[in-house]
Formats: C-alpha cells, structure tokens, sequence
C-alpha cells in the first residue's frame, strides 16, 4: 500500500484536523483561562496567571458545598462503574447461549439507550414519590423519602451505563473464538474455571473498557440525575447550577479539575487496557513454536 | 436436560440486568403513562382520572388558530433544532468516519485517532458547553477577533445564548454518536468492491454514491436515532446555550417538573414519546439494528 496519497487525503485530513481542533480547542480555552489572575475575568486576554480560582474552589468560599458534591459523585461513579462490569459481564455471557427473553433484554436496553433521558428521570421520580407516598399511607412515622443517590440515583444512571457495556459485550463475543471453551470443557474444566481461566484473561481489556464507560459516564451524568437524585447534587448538577449564576473564572476551575479526573480515569484504563493487551501477546499463543 | 441447565444458567446470568431495567426503566415508563392521566392541583397529584395534564399542555390549540399556539410552536422549534444539528452532526461524521474508515491505513493510527474522537466523550457535557463562554460571550475571542480586523463594529450579540450556540453546542457535543455506528458500518465494507469500481471505471463520486453510502446506510440510520432522540429530549444543553431563554419539549417537561405539575410533565412526556417512537419507527424500517451488532 506504498501508492501516493491522492488529493482526497490531504482535503480529508485537514477536515479531520479542523474537526479535533473544534471538539478541543473550546475545552483547553477554559482550561487555560481557569489559571487566570486575580482581576482576570471570564474571557481572554489572561490579566495575570494564578492558582487563586483553584484555592477559592478547594477552600468552598464563594461556591456552593462542592467537595461534597465531588466526593458524592465519585463514590457514585464507581459503584455505578462496579455494578455496570458485573451486570453487563454476566448478562453478555447468558446471549452466547440462549435463553427465554434474551430478544426483550436486547431492546429493552436499547430502548433505555435512546429513550430521552428527562423521560426515564420524570419516571424514575414518579416511582419514588408514589412509593414514598403509600409508604406514609401504610403509617411508617416519620418516613421521609426512599429517593437519594444510591436508590433512585444509582438506577437512573446504571439505565445509562448498562446498554454500553452490554453493546461492549456484544461487540466482544463476536469476535470470540468458541472452540476456546469447548477446548477447555474437553479438557475437564468447570464452567466457573474456563470463564476464569480462558474467557475471562481473554476479554478482560475490553471490560476495562467497560469499566471506563461505566464510571465516566456517571462521572458526567446530567440528564438522568436531575430529578432522581433527591435533596443533595452531583458535581455536574452544581456546575450547570453555577453557569447561571457564577461571573467569576472559579467555574473554569472547578471544570478543569472535573475534567482532571475524567482524564485520569481515562489515562489510566488506557494504560491497563495497553499492559493487559501486551501480556497477551506474550503468554497468549504457543502456536507455531514447536513442540515444548 | 443439559439444554434446559445451560439456558436456566443463563436466564440467572441475565436477570440482575433485566431487574435494574424493570425497576429503573419499565416500571417508571409505566408510571409516567398512568400519571399522565391523572388530576392534579398547585402542588400535588390527585389519583383521579383526568385528561388535564393533556388538555393543559394543548389550550389555546384551537381558539388561536389559524396561529400557532405555545406547545406546536414549541415543537416547531425543537424539530428544528433537531433537523439543523442532524444534517450538521450527519455531514461531519460521515466524512471523519470515511476518512478513518477509508483512507488512514495502518490500524494503529486507526485507533489512534479513533481515541482522540472518543476521548472528549468520556469529559463532562457541561464543561463542554462553558468551554464555548470565553470563546462566544459579548467579549469573546470571536468577538475581539472579528472587532481586531475590523469586520464588525459592535460585538455579535447572537453569537452566544442563541440557537447559534444551541445548535453549535449540539453538534460538538454529539457528532461522536455519527462517528462511531458509521465508522462501524464502513469497516465491513469489502475494500476490493471499491477496487472493482475503480477497475470498471467509476470515479471516487460514483463509488462514494453508489457502493460505500449504500452500504454504510445502517450506521447512517443508527447514528441518527442517537442523534434525533438526544436532541428532542434534550434540555440542559438548550438550557445552558441558550441561556434558559430558548423553548424545547425536554424544557417543556422540566418546568412543568419545576412547578411540582407531575401529571402535565408526564402528559408532556407521552408525546415526546409518541414522537419519537414515530420518528425511531420510520427510520428502523430502513434497517435491522440487531443485524448491525
């Protein structure tokens, strides 16, 4: 494939290039005016570079409670990213083999997919309220709500992750070869011991990946949450608050930390997916080495 | 007997998930048809059947014609947006998609640059949308900009909390939802059916028309569900672009939530549905999503 590259390419890739500086410059704009000085306002020119919005943020004057919110959202995002990993992991091992209902699984998470998410939250809140209704009716003292972030909250967000990793799933067994367990059924293996021993060491990159999608997804989740979450606020719900009301670069900074985590989290499933990915390669296959 | 075992085994490997889906999804679906329904008054709902929250949301439908009255002009407006940010976030995929797709070769770099489409993603929609602040605003770079070189002499005022910035904030946010189901589609694409064009003698506009559209038609459809589904229900990105100011029926049901009117929030939310089950429904029958996995 050492042909010339035709003009196409070049037109391409500059439409490609223009189209990444549009999905990145906006964000390191704020990244970047985040550090801004004292006097500096919301919009360039920098009036000075500091960390002030950053201490400002950290020490919570003049922002609403955000460190709880940041702690709220986190311990969220990764039971949301634990629950998303087992759920969609063992429901992608009951499609190989078939099952009543698997055909309704399927769209149902589609339909949780693509279904505007105001709608599953209005739901979702309705649940609750008539939940919480009847259980006042039935004479509990002094019931207050069964809402919060680990009832209503928590679900609302795993109808978002669970269709991606289980979408992940399928994407991964297709491409999975099945005479790996018939192999190692034939050699006497439990179920329990060729998912953990040859199924499992083979997908675990992509369910890294899922994992990825799980807590980022939470990490971010606006929609969902707004009606579901109950008297406290995830991080992303105090920013969109803050849009309306903060004129100072605070806000910026409280994104560029929110977006630190993100690229963290990012940054480091990349790594184990890339070490996982290169242990493979190396203790994957003997095929064609010869007899040992 | 051992059929019966494996296909139990799995029906417990699937049910945690289809339980999560039937208490957080189906369950409240549910909910929010019957309480549509419902009566209600200034602050509570009233198990009693009525047809309020409906005949609400639609007043004035009929004594303002031949005008238009708020909920039409409203979905008007949201069809609108949707249409603007589906042929943007269309036009913008389909080619980054068929440049990785068709003309980066090295699987490496394929990925690469798959990673950099996929990354924001995986960032904060909200951040996403202040980042357009310092760049839109009355004092923008935008702004300062064209004002530096003279092309304006007032700053543009429609440049932010307009549909301008709706609709740009839309496409930035989702063209990622083209990307990837087209990209998909055009992976599967038999690269000697290109050569064999080329061979008889098509040119690159013939092969693009009549082999790789054709054949990445089910990630086009695909994307675009994701696409039109985001975008009618979508109200934080109108809210925040639009600085509050711009109607959507996502908004509709948000204040109707805000006023404590459960039932006409969820009036409002069974048309969205109808709609976009319609909209969904049309544009399914182009192609077989399940085959496309």
């Amino acid at each position: 494939m050492g042909e010339k590259r035709s003009r196409s390419f070049y037109v391409l890739a500059a439409f490609f290039t223009a189209y990444v500086l549009f999905l990145y410059g906006p964000m390191f704009a704020i990244y970047i005016l985040s550090f801004q000085g004292p006097d500096g306002g919301l919009t360039f020119p920098m009036n000075g570079v500091s960390l002030q919005w950053f201490s400002k943020v950290f020490s919570g004057t003049g922002i609403v409670d955000i460190g709880a919110a940041f702690k709220r959202s986190l311990k969220l995002g990764l039971v949301v990213m634990v629950l998303t990993v087992v759920l969609s992991v063992s429901a992608g091992l009951a499609f190989r083999k078939s099952f009543r209902g698997a055909t309704f699984l399927f769209y149902v998470a589609i339909a949780s997919l693509i279904m505007p998410s105001i709608i599953t939250s209005l739901g979702i809140a309705l649940e609750f309220r008539l939940l919480d209704d009847s259980i006042i009716k039935s004479g509990a003292e002094g019931w207050t709500t069964a809402m919060g972030l680990f009832t209503s909250g928590l679900g609302a967000h795993l109808t978002w992750t669970l269709p991606f990793g289980l979408l992940i799933m399928f994407a991964i067994f297709n491409r999975f070869d099945g005479r790996l367990e018939e192999a190692a059924r034939d050699l006497g293996a439990t179920p329990w011991q060729t998912f953990r021993h040859v199924v499992l060491p083979i997908i675990l990159p992509s369910v890294v990946g899922i994992g990825l999608f799980g807590f980022t997804l939470s990490w971010d989740e606006l929609a969902r949450s707004s009606q579901t979450i109950g008297s406290v606020n995830t991080l992303p719900l105090e920013l969109q608050g803050l849009t309306t009301t903060v004129t100072k670069p605070d806000i910026y900074a409280l994104g560029t930390l929110t977006s630190a985590v993100s690229f963290l989290v990012i940054f480091l499933a990349l790594v184990v997916i890339l070490v996982l990915q290169a242990r493979q390669r190396r203790h994957g296959s003997d095929a064609g080495k010869g007899m040992v | 007997m051992v059929e019966d075992r494996r296909s139990f085994v799995a029906w417990l490997q699937a049910a945690p998930m289809m339980l999560i889906f039937a208490l957080f999804f189906l369950l409240p679906l549910l909910f929010v048809t019957i309480v549509s329904a419902w009566d209600y008054n200034e602050y509570e709902m009233i198990p009693a059947f009525s047809l309020r929250g409906y005949t609400d949301t639609f007043e004035g439908c009929i004594a303002e014609l031949p005008g238009l009255c708020t909920i039409l002009k409203t979905y008007l407006k949201t069809l609108k947006l949707c249409l603007l940010t589906w042929i943007l976030t269309l036009l913008i995929g389909f080619t980054v998609a068929y440049f990785l797709a068709f003309h980066v070769r090295s699987k490496t770099w394929q990925i690469v640059l798959t990673l950099l489409c996929t990354i924001p993603f995986w960032t904060s929609n909200v951040i996403r949308m202040i980042a357009w602040i310092p760049l839109l605003g009355r004092n923008g770079l935008v702004n300062k900009g064209l004002q530096g070189v003279g092309l304006i002499q007032e700053p543009l005022e429609w440049l932010l909390f307009s549909e301008f910035s709706v609709v740009l904030a839309l496409v930035h946010l989702f063209t990622f939802f083209m990307v990837v189901p087209i990209f998909n589609s055009m992976i599967r694409i038999d690269k000697r059916l290109i050569e064999a064009a080329y061979d008889a003698g098509a040119t690159g506009w013939q092969t693009l028309v009549n082999i790789i559209i054709p054949l990445a038609k089910p990630g086009i459809v695909i994307g675009s569900i994701f696409v039109i589904t985001i975008v009618m229900g979508d109200f934080v990105t109108i809210g925040v672009m639009g600085g509050q100011q711009i109607a959507s029926a996502g908004k509709i049901i948000e204040s109707r939530l805000n006023a404590l009117q459960f039932p006409a929030a969820a009036a409002n939310a069974v048309i969205l549905l109808g709609i976009t089950i319609v909209i969904i429904s049309a544009l399914t029958r182009i192609v077989d999503i399940r085959k496309e996995l």
